[in-house]
């Protein structure tokens, strides 16, 4: 028998883990990982799973994590977008799974984006 | 517990396991874990999401990308493409019948098929895997239960329904609230919940789709039942015919009985409520309430007199309360969000949603549920997209064996339960059968007094006999044998019928023969005086011709099985109408279009 306290806690990790499914306009952040060939080749996968695992551990809800094509700038792959709802498109360059914690804290979580590892910065070294 | 970053919703209602979701899944499983996506992509097996036309249904998430008309061989492609790289399978994206817009990027709700739709009852069905009940209590599920069970006194559940203006799902339409107190009321030393789903109209599927889709909102439901009025325990009474249904309430009851949400001192309030499911061998009498509680009894499933009402000696001789599947999927969100939240839908009379099921000749079959009021035109030509082929519209059948059917000027009603008596039909269970041009309405009578003649359980005389007089005459009419007089003698025996049966079943048997002659009385007096079918589809009184546009190939008299078309090659051919059986072969066989029927 469970008591109403595991009863909610069975529902607070079964809806970060169903939230996927539920299509809420203008809510929800959106963590796009670019994962063509050439996102691939570049390790995106470990990334995106990291992205994944991050979620989870926080039972983030209203985060989505989905994938891209190519858009053309191969050499700066493996390449991550962050919709914030209400804030400008945020990308990331050269990811790599042990920048994602740094990205969902401070970024997902708390809507200050990680300067040094956008697009911007890596252009400007 | 893991989450993963997409999930693969397939429809596991009836409409799309006959159509073969359950392969589609198995194949998924497999794709996926050959591309090692098995740890990222979760597939779902849901409830019925209501376009069982476009079935097997597959929605990926988070992008919401619907996918109908699925293959087996369809599902290779969705994970390689969809799935690994993130690009859509646009071939086998979901297009709208009507406005042939492909539902690209636009959210389900944007689909014209859901759009006008206002989901309660059906909320879970398609989102949720009904066999996971932590997925149900993600959704708020037995919050409502909780709610009741830690804060709200028995007489302030009933009263929250009774002011909900939530009436009766099943047909009747009578006030559950109402329902809930005189059984509330009634003094014993046991009583009973009971759950009504034997869901038994042609055409209706709506009970079904939510034991299979929600199976846990039927439980919390009753277990709120079972506390406001004092019951401990309940009984559902569901059709083997429908044993996907039947396996999904089977574990979702051993699952809230694991969780203590049925059982002893429930949430430790010292509520006890046991669950119990019973099959019925599919008669459908034992829809009505006393024949369904003689049949759980053990006893055979036929109707008693009322009174004594159910409320006061029901099963087992104690008092019981019993409802209809729809109608409990209503109560947790009533509890939930109030009765007034409730009561804001709907007309005056009807508060709330009704679910309907679509059948027949129309664009959308499947399930939609959409507030008290909405008219028929909207259900049938926003919701289910109108007739297929571009025929005409021209009647919609409700309320089954015991409605009838209303024609093209009535299509602007309002739908609720008086407006639909008031127009010579009722609600019913919410089946929709729509018919065109094709249809004869003589023969649709015909139908449905062969299913009540067949269905009679033959207690009562009116019932038994006087239904397979009325059948006799109906059989005459559309053999071409219809004489002057036949429609008095059907509207004599409709009317002794209806005032002498013993039960709901046979009250309303001559329904489908009073709401036709009402409204098509015309398509009758042509049977019988003419001995003409309008709709051309009697078999007895039709008559093919071969016409000048007959180039003589030959191939109709090389079809004809009776031997009954002669003529000389390149020439215009005959068909002999003694010896024509109307079988219609030589009709499909023609390439020019030489051959009419009238």
């Amino acid at each position: 028998m469970k008591s109403l306290a595991e009863l909610e806690a069975i529902r607070k990790a079964t809806l970060s883990r169903i939230n996927v499914r539920k299509e809420e306009k203008g809510e929800t952040t959106r963590v796009v990982v670019g994962m063509a060939t050439c996102g691939i080749a570049a390790g995106a996968r470990p990334v995106m799973l990291a992205f994944v695992d991050e979620i989870q551990k926080r039972q983030l809800q209203h985060v989505t994590v989905s994938q891209t094509g190519c858009v053309g700038m191969c050499r700066l792959e493996p390449m991550v977008d962050v919709y914030v709802p209400g804030q400008e498109k945020v990308t990331y360059v050269h990811v790599k799974p042990e920048m994602v914690p740094r990205i969902v804290a401070e970024h997902v979580v708390n809507g200050r984006p990680v300067e040094e590892y956008t697009i911007g910065a890596a252009d400007n070294n | 517990m893991d989450i993963y970053r997409a999930h693969v919703l397939v429809c596991g209602g009836t409409g799309c396991s006959s159509s073969g979701s359950a392969t589609l899944i198995e194949r998924f499983n497999e794709k996926l874990a050959e591309n090692g996506l098995d740890k990222e992509v979760k597939v779902i097996r849901t409830g019925c999401f209501g376009l069982c036309e476009a079935g097997p249904v597959v929605i990926v998430y988070p992008d919401g990308t619907f996918y109908s008309r699925v293959k087996p061989e369809n599902v290779d492609e969705i994970v390689t493409e969809h799935l690994l790289k993130g690009r859509k399978v646009e071939h086998l994206v979901y297009t709208d019948h009507a406005t042939h817009e492909q539902n690209a990027s636009k959210a389900l709700e944007d689909i014209n098929f859901y759009k006008h739709q206002h989901r309660i009852a059906l909320r879970n069905c398609g989102v949720i895997d009904p066999e996971n009940i932590d997925e149900y209590l993600a959704m708020d599920g037995y919050r409502a239960l909780e709610k009741a069970l830690t804060s709200m006194t028995r007489e302030q559940v009933i009263d929250e329904i009774l002011k909900s203006g939530l009436r009766g799902r099943g047909g009747g339409g009578f006030p559950t609230g109402l329902k809930w107190k005189f059984t509330y009321n009634s003094q014993a030393d046991q009583k009973y919940v009971a759950c009504n789903a034997d869901e038994g109209d042609p055409g209706a599927f709506m009970d079904r789709s939510i034991l299979e889709g929600d199976p846990h909102s039927v439980i919390e439901a009753m277990a709120i039942a079972g506390y406001a009025i004092g019951a401990s325990e309940g009984y559902i009474y569901v059709r083997a015919e429908y044993p996907i249904a039947v396996k999904r309430l089977t574990v979702a009851i051993d699952q809230a009985r694991e969780y203590g949400l049925l059982g002893e001192n429930i949430f430790g309030t010292g509520f006890n409520f046991n669950l119990f499911i019973r099959l019925g061998a599919g008669a459908f009498v034992c829809g009505e309430e006393t024949a369904l509680m003689h049949s759980i009894e053990g006893k055979r499933g036929e109707p008693t007199t009322r009174p004594p009402f159910p409320a006061v000696k029901g099963l087992f001789g104690k008092p019981t309360m019993l409802n209809n599947v729809e109608t409990y999927a209503n109560v947790a969100q009533i509890i939930l969000h109030g009765a007034e939240w409730y009561a804001s839908m709907g007309t005056e009379k009807s508060k709330g949603t009704k679910v309907f099921a679509l059948g027949g000749k129309i664009n959308n079959t499947g399930l939609v549920e959409v507030p008290m009021g909405t008219t028929l035109r909207t259900i049938i030509y926003d919701v289910g997209g109108g007739c297929p082929n571009g025929k005409k519209f021209k009647a919609v059948q409700t309320g089954g064996p015991s409605g009838g059917c209303l024609p093209e000027s009535l299509l602007d009603t309002p739908v609720d339960y008086d407006n639909l008596i008031q127009a010579g039909s009722m609600m019913g269970s919410g089946g929709m059968i729509v018919m065109d041009e094709d249809n004869c309405m003589v023969d649709i009578a015909r139908f449905y007094l062969d299913f009540i003649v067949d269905e009679s359980c033959g207690k009562c005389t009116p019932c038994r006999v006087g239904t397979k007089r009325m059948l006799e005459i109906l059989n005459r009419i559309v053999e071409g044998k219809g004489e002057e007089g036949d429609i008095e003698k059907l509207e004599e025996l409709a009317k002794t019928i209806k005032a002498t049966a013993l039960c709901g079943l046979g009250q309303t048997a001559p329904n489908p023969v009073l709401s036709t002659l009402r409204f098509f009385r015309d398509e009758y007096e042509a049977h019988i005086r003419e001995k003409r079918c309008p709709a051309h589809h009697c078999q007895a009184l039709l008559n093919y011709s071969i016409t000048d546009k007959c180039r003589g190939c030959t191939a109709c008299a090389r079809v004809c099985p009776a031997g009954a078309i002669t003529g000389e090659v390149r020439q215009q051919h005959h068909i002999d109408t003694t010896k024509c059986l109307k079988c219609g072969a030589c009709m499909e066989k023609c390439r020019f279009g030489a051959i009419i029927k009238a």
